[in-house]
C-alpha cells in the first residue's frame, strides 16, 4: 500500500540572492546577507497517499514557503518536487493536480458561493448539469446547502472556510494543501472545524498536507507530523512518537511541556542505560535511547509522568527517583501544577491529577519535602543545552 | 437655596437649546450657502441658455425662449468643434485607459529593472504645469516638422491628450490593483486557470471599477482641456477653444445649451459610476 503522493528531494528556497534580497536579509536573524535568506533548507520528505500530514513549526520556519513550492506559486532554488511519481518542479500551478486552501480563503468576491465552488470545473469545461450536481454535492459535504447564491461578503468566517474547502476538494486533487486554514477562527469554531476536517478527509480519502503552528491542532488531526525549525524538519513521526520520544530539545519544547535536566552518562544498571543528574542522583533510561559517544545530554521527562511521594513512603521498584522540595503549587482544577526544586536548585515541573488529593488541604504545600518517581520508559534524551540546534521558541517550563 | 438651584439648572438648559439651534439652522444654512456658491455658475449657464439676447452679446437677461435648445448647433463652427472634442475625448480615453491599465498592471505585478523610477516618472505629467507641457509639446512637434506631427492637427491634440491622461489612469488603476489580494489570482491558477483566463475571470472584473473610474476621469479631463490643446491644435478647433474664440464677439446662447448638456451628461455619468461602485462594493 502506501504509495507516495508527494516526494520532496533536497527542496530548498533561498529568498533574494539579488540586491533587494541581500538588503532584506540584513534584517532577518540567521540570514546570510551575501546569499539571501534560506527559508527552506534541503528538505527530503515523503507524504503517503491518503495521509493527513502536518507541517508543524513556529512562525517563520518555512512552512508556507514549502507549501507554496508544492502548489507551484514559488519556484525552488534547488531540489525537486514529485507528485505521484511525476516531476512537477517546473510546472505552473494550473498544471498540477494539487489544490490549495489559502489562509485567508481567497474566495472570489465577485462570484457567488456556487460559482466559487464551480470555478475549477468550469476551467475544465465540465458540462453544466455535471457541475450543478457536483457543486450541490460538495456544499452538502461541507454542510452549506442553500448558500449557493450568497456572495463571499455575505457569509461568516467559518462558512467562508468551508466554501474554500469545497472549492478545492471539488476538483478531486491528488493532494490538498492547507495553510493554517483555521487560524482566523475563534477557539470554539476551530475545535469544531478540526473534527470536521478530519471527517471530510476520511470521507474523500484525499492526501492532506496541513500547515499549522498549533501543536494541539496538529496532534488532534494528523497521521504524521514533521516538526519544522529554521527551514528544516527536526523530527518526523506520528503524534505519539513525537510526544513520547522527542529527539531534539526543540521538539521536546514545541510539543507540550518538558522537564529537561542536564545529565552525564554513568555505568549501565541491569539492562538500562544510566545517567547522573546534576544533584548526584542516578536515573535509568531504556538502553535503545543512548547514542554511543554522547556523554553530556539533557534528560527529559513530561510533567504528567512524574508522581510525588511522601519521603517516608516506599518508591515502587524499578522507578527512577529524585528528592526535592515543593517551591510552588498552582491549582488548575483538573490538575495541580507543582514546581519542585532538586537539591542542587534545578527545578522540575510536575502535574498531578486532582484525584487522590482533591481539596486544598490535601494538596502538597510549599516547603514540603517530596520524592519524585517516574518510570525509566518515560524518559527521553536530547542534546544538552547550547547543543547544535538551540530551539528558537521559548520553552516555558524547560528546566535549567 | 431654591433660587440658586433654579439658575444653576437654567444655565445648561440655555446652552443646550443654543446648541440645538446651531445644529438645526446655522449648519443647515451654511450647507445651503456653500452648495449655492458651487452651483451658481452652472445655474447661470443654464439660465442664459434659455435667454433671448439682442445681437450677439448674451450677458443680460431679456426674455425666455427655447429657440437655442431647438437648434443647438445653429451657430457656424460649433458643431464641428463639439464633434472634434468628443472624438478626441473618446479616442484619448480609450487609448489612455488601455495603455494606462497595462502600465499599472506591470508596475504592481512585476518586479523589473527601473520599476521604481517608472513609478515616480508616471507622476511627472500630473505635476508639471499644463502651460509648460503644452509649450514643450508644441516645440517637439514643430521640431519634428513632418506629418503626421506637423502641421498640427487633431492627431497632435490626440497625442497630447493621451499623454496626460495616461498618468491619471495609471494612478487610479494602480490604487485599485494595490488593494487586490494577490492570493485571488493564485487561487484562480490553483483551480486550473492559466494566466489569460485568470486575468479575464478574476483580475479584470475586480479592477473594473477602477478602470471605469479612470476612463470617466480621462474623458472629463480631455473634453475640458484648453491650455495644452491650444498649443497643439493648429487650425483645429475644439469646444473649449470655440468658446474662447467667440467670447470677444459675444458667446452665443448655443454654447450655454451645449455646456448645460455636458453638465447633465457628466452628472449622469457620475451617478452611474457611484451606482456601479456601490454594486461592486457589495459584491
Ligand atoms: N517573498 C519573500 N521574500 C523574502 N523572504 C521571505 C519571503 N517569503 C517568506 N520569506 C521569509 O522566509 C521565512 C519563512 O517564511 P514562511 O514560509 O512564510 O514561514 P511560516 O509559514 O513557517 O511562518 C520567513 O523568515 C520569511 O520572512
Ligand atoms: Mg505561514
Amino acid at each position: 500500500m502506501a504509495d507516495v503522493a508527494v516526494r520532496l528531494v533536497q527542496l530548498t528556497k533561498r529568498f533574494g540572492g539579488d540586491a533587494t534580497g541581500r538588503r532584506v536579509a540584513q534584517y532577518v536573524e540567521g540570514a546570510n546577507p551575501s546569499s539571501g535568506f534560506l527559508a527552506v533548507d534541503h528538505i527530503d520528505l515523503e507524504v503517503n497517499d491518503g495521509e493527513f500530514f502536518s507541517l508543524l513549526g513556529p512562525s517563520g520556519c518555512g512552512k508556507t514557503t514549502t507549501l507554496r513550492m508544492i502548489g507551484g506559486f514559488e519556484q525552488p532554488t534547488e531540489g525537486r518536487i514529485e507528485l505521484q511519481g511525476v516531476d512537477v518542479t517546473w510546472l505552473p500551478p494550473y498544471r498540477r493536480n494539487v489544490n490549495t486552501v489559502f489562509q485567508n480563503y481567497a474566495l472570489f468576491p465577485h462570484l457567488t458561493v456556487y460559482e466559487n465552488v464551480a470555478f475549477g470545473l468550469r476551467r475544465r469545461k465540465v458540462a453544466d448539469s455535471e457541475i450543478r450536481k457536483r457543486v450541490l454535492e460538495m456544499l452538502e459535504l461541507v454542510e452549506l446547502p442553500g448558500y449557493e447564491r450568497r456572495k463571499p461578503s455575505q457569509i461568516s468566517g467559518g462558512q467562508a472556510q468551508r466554501v474554500a474547502l469545497a472549492r478545492a476538494l471539488i476538483n478531486r486533487p491528488a493532494v490538498l494543501l492547507l495553510d493554517e486554514p483555521l487560524g482566523a477562527l475563534d477557539l470554539k469554531l476551530r475545535k469544531q472545524m478540526q473534527v470536521e476536517l478530519k471527517r471530510i478527509q476520511k470521507e474523500v480519502g484525499i492526501t492532506f498536507i496541513y500547515v499549522t503552528h498549533d501543536q494541539e491542532e496538529a496532534m488532534t488531526m494528523s497521521d504524521r507530523i514533521a516538526v519544522m525549525n529554521r527551514g528544516r524538519y527536526e523530527q518526523l513521526g506520528d503524534p505519539e512518537a513525537l510526544y513520547e520520544r522527542p529527539e531534539t530539545r526543540f521538539v521536546a519544547g514545541f510539543l507540550g511541556v518538558s522537564n529537561l535536566l542536564p545529565a552525564t552518562a554513568a555505568e549501565s544498571l541491569n539492562g538500562h542505560a544510566a545517567f547522573r543528574l546534576s544533584d548526584g542522583s542516578t536515573v535509568r533510561v531504556p538502553a535503545g535511547l543512548i547514542e554511543t559517544g554522547r556523554n553530556a545530554v539533557s534528560l527529559g521527562v513530561r510533567p504528567e509522568k512524574i508522581r510525588l511521594i511522601e519521603v517516608d513512603k516506599e518508591v515502587p521498584a524499578g522507578m527512577n527517583r529524585a528528592a526535592g522540595t515543593i517551591v510552588d503549587a498552582s491549582y488548575l482544577g483538573v490538575s495541580t501544577q507543582y514546581i519542585v526544586a532538586l537539591r542542587d536548585g534545578s527545578r522540575v515541573t510536575v502535574y498531578e491529577q486532582n484525584v487522590e488529593r482533591a481539596t486544598k488541604a490535601e494538596l502538597w504545600a510549599r516547603g514540603e519535602e517530596v520524592v519524585m518517581a517516574w518510570s525509566p520508559d518515560h524518559c527521553f534524551v536530547v542534546e544538552e543545552e547550547n547543543g547544535a540546534t538551540e530551539p528558537s521558541v521559548d520553552e516555558s517550563v524547560a528546566v535549567a | 437655596m431654591t433660587a440658586v438651584a433654579a439658575t444653576a439648572a437654567k444655565a445648561p438648559a440655555l446652552s443646550v437649546s443654543v446648541r440645538r439651534l446651531l445644529d438645526r439652522y446655522v449648519l443647515r444654512l451654511y450647507v445651503i450657502l456653500a452648495v449655492a456658491y458651487l452651483m451658481l455658475p452652472i445655474v447661470v449657464i443654464a439660465l442664459f441658455s434659455v435667454n433671448d439676447p439682442i445681437g450677439r452679446s448674451n450677458f443680460a437677461w431679456r426674455a425666455f425662449t427655447l429657440d437655442h435648445w431647438l437648434s443647438p448647433f445653429g451657430v457656424p463652427g460649433l458643431f464641428d468643434a463639439v464633434a472634434t472634442s468628443l472624438r478626441v475625448a473618446f479616442l484619448s480615453t480609450l487609448i489612455a485607459t488601455t495603455l494606462g491599465t497595462l502600465i499599472a498592471l506591470a508596475l504592481v505585478r512585476y518586479q523589473f529593472r527601473g520599476a521604481g523610477s517608472a513609478n515616480l516618472l508616471i507622476f511627472l505629467p500630473m505635476a508639471t504645469p499644463e502651460i509648460v507641457l503644452g509649450a514643450s509639446l508644441l516645440t517637439m512637434f514643430v521640431s519634428i516638422g513632418e506629418p503626421p506631427f506637423f502641421p498640427l492637427s487633431e492627431f497632435t491634440i490626440l497625442i497630447a491628450h493621451i499623454m496626460f491622461n495616461i498618468s491619471f489612469v495609471v494612478v487610479t488603476v494602480r490604487a485599485r490593483l494595490a488593494g487586490l489580494d494577490r492570493n485571488l489570482e493564485e487561487a484562480a491558477m490553483d483551480l486550473g486557470a492559466n494566466e489569460w483566463t485568470t486575468f479575464w475571470k478574476v483580475t479584470f472584473p475586480l479592477i473594473l471599477p477602477g478602470i471605469v473610474a479612470a476612463a470617466l476621469l480621462a474623458f472629463s479631463l480631455s473634453i475640458d482641456d484648453f491650455v495644452i490643446t491650444n498649443f497643439t491644435a493648429g487650425r483645429t478647433v475644439t469646444f473649449p477653444m470655440f468658446i474662447w474664440g467667440s467670447y470677444r464677439i459675444g458667446i452665443p446662447p448655443q454654447v450655454n445649451v451645449i455646456g448645460t448638456l455636458i453638465f447633465l451628461i457628466a452628472v449622469g455619468l457620475v451617478a452611474l459610476s457611484v451606482v456601479f461602485q456601490r454594486r461592486s462594493a457589495r459584491a
